[in-house]
């Protein structure tokens, strides 16, 4: 779901890179110098996991998982998520630098908005069916934002695209209902055997407290 | 060091082994700092323009880049060319939703010509500035972007992300690979049905759970090498003559491309 160059207008992208920007502030003010090895190596997870290929139809999506991504890193998801665009953009020729910043707010946005929505309740959930169904939910609604978010930006920079838009919107259903499955899968599997992974951004920042940093 | 993200950058000559004289690469001896503001610059000055005869000597010139850079043609042409379904839907579409003087008809939609026109408009910068990136950027080793953006006054714990994830990128691609030929040998074939979905999200999760647990032995090897919260980053990135020329050359050809466009000296 990447939005390729010239196909916003000026305004689309500079509100897109300041709200980047911020979100950017927000989420590296979350993000200790100690919880950087932690946050690099899931950012990469990310980027592996986006060149998984699933087949769908007669074809296959590629995974975008930024609702578990979300689950997982909280704020921190916004920069870790922008990383791995940044280097899609220069390395891979996916979407373009000038729209960098309105392709951050489509991905990372909505696993921002999704992990602050779900992840007490994934982290409080009684059993891994109930936390899966709420992953799912999570998943499922990260990626509809994103393809929501998708098209905003394209309609705000022409407006005779909405009718087309929202036929794209109702063509990506069985995308977002993949996605679900497979963040609800993957939430069981850590919930059953790493409950502790969901913690990691704050848990890390508990044995801090602890330990008084470690000068 | 990164083998997935150095695939596009590398030179045409060193698939088959024999390296070019560094000087039929000044592309690739150029300042990093320079190549990123370079492609800032070009990239904004591209979505100014709209003539079209202008889009076309910039998609050139952005073609001589790569050129230049000594990118395998092919390999580059396939990848620029590369688009999401959702955008190439939406540039077909332009045509159809676009009101204007109808040019022709597909099953009794008129198709118009300002929307034909917006659309050769949007993929003629798309690819030359993707191009652009391509040559410029994609040529860089992934570590050396971090210490430019590093000096560019990127903040630090962006660039720290940026090397970690670079750093680990590869790896973990070998981790999922491992798991992928693991579930292969058990008879795993992807098809549309609930169980390939399961497998692959728990692929997903046992991936996500494997690189918490390496990133706490990171950690722990980290701190025994007196690791506190605090990186060096060392790099040999210097602003020489021939970036001199380059910055001269290109602010140059950006001030003649945006003077044509507000001149209208070429016909539309």
């Amino acid at each position: 779901m990447h939005i390729i160059d010239a196909a916003l207008t000026n305004d689309v992208v500079m509100g897109g890179a300041v709200l980047t920007l911020a979100g950017l502030g927000l989420g590296l003010r979350k993000l200790d110098m100690d919880l950087i090895p932690a946050a690099g190596i899931l950012s990469a997870t990310f980027f592996v996991a986006s060149l998984i290929h699933v087949p769908l139809g007669h074809s296959s999506v590629h995974l975008i998982m930024n609702g578990l991504a979300g689950l997982i890193l909280g704020w921190a998801a916004f920069p870790a998520l922008f990383v791995g665009l940044l280097l899609q953009a220069i390395f891979f020729a996916f979407g373009g630098i000038t729209v960098l910043g309105v392709n951050a707010i489509n991905i990372a946005g909505p696993a921002v908005i999704v992990g602050l929505l779900f992840r007490p309740f994934v982290i409080g959930a009684s059993s891994a069916i109930k936390a899966a169904i709420l992953g799912g939910l999570a998943g499922a609604l990260a990626i509809s934002l994103t393809t929501l978010f998708v098209g905003i930006s394209l309609a705000l920079s022409e407006e005779s695209l909405i009718p087309a838009i929202k036929l794209v919107f109702l063509a990506h259903i069985p995308v977002m209902i993949i996605e679900g499955l497979l963040s609800a899968a993957a939430v069981y599997m850590i919930h059953t055997v790493k409950p502790e992974l969901f913690d990691v951004m704050r848990q890390i920042d508990d044995t801090k407290d602890e330990t008084e940093g470690w000068s | 060091m990164s083998d997935i993200l150095e695939q596009a950058g590398r030179a045409a000559y060193d698939v088959g082994g024999q390296d070019l004289p560094r000087d039929a690469m000044w592309i690739r001896r150029l300042d990093p700092r320079v190549r990123i503001v370079a492609l800032c610059a070009y990239a904004i000055t591209m979505i100014q323009l709209s003539n079209i005869p202008l889009l076309l000597i910039a998609l050139a010139l952005s073609f001589f880049l790569m050129s230049q850079a000594r990118l395998p043609v092919m390999p580059t042409i396939k990848r620029v060319a590369m688009m999401d379904s959702f955008i190439i839907f939406m540039l077909v579409m332009l045509p159809f939703t676009m009101p204007g003087t109808p040019l022709f008809h597909v099953f009794g939609f008129p198709a118009s010509y300002e929307g034909l026109m917006k659309g050769i408009d949007i993929l003629l910068k798309a690819n030359a500035i993707v191009m652009a990136t391509l040559a410029l950027l994609s040529t860089l080793e992934p570590v050396t972007l971090g210490h430019a953006l590093a000096r560019l006054k990127v903040p630090a714990p962006l660039v720290h992300l940026l090397l970690f994830t670079v750093r680990y990128i590869e790896v973990l691609h070998e981790e999922y690979n491992r798991l992928l030929i693991a579930m292969k040998c058990r008879g795993f074939l992807p098809a549309n049905r609930w169980h390939c979905y399961k497998s692959f999200g728990y692929l997903v999760g046992m991936l996500l759970i494997r690189s918490f647990e390496r990133s706490e032995r990171i950690m722990q090897a980290m701190k025994c090498r007196g690791f506190n919260g605090q990186f060096h980053l060392l790099d040999n990135i210097t602003f020489e003559r021939l970036d001199a020329v380059f910055v001269g050359f290109a602010s140059l050809t950006m001030l003649t491309l945006l003077a044509l466009e507000i001149l209208h000296v070429l016909p539309a």
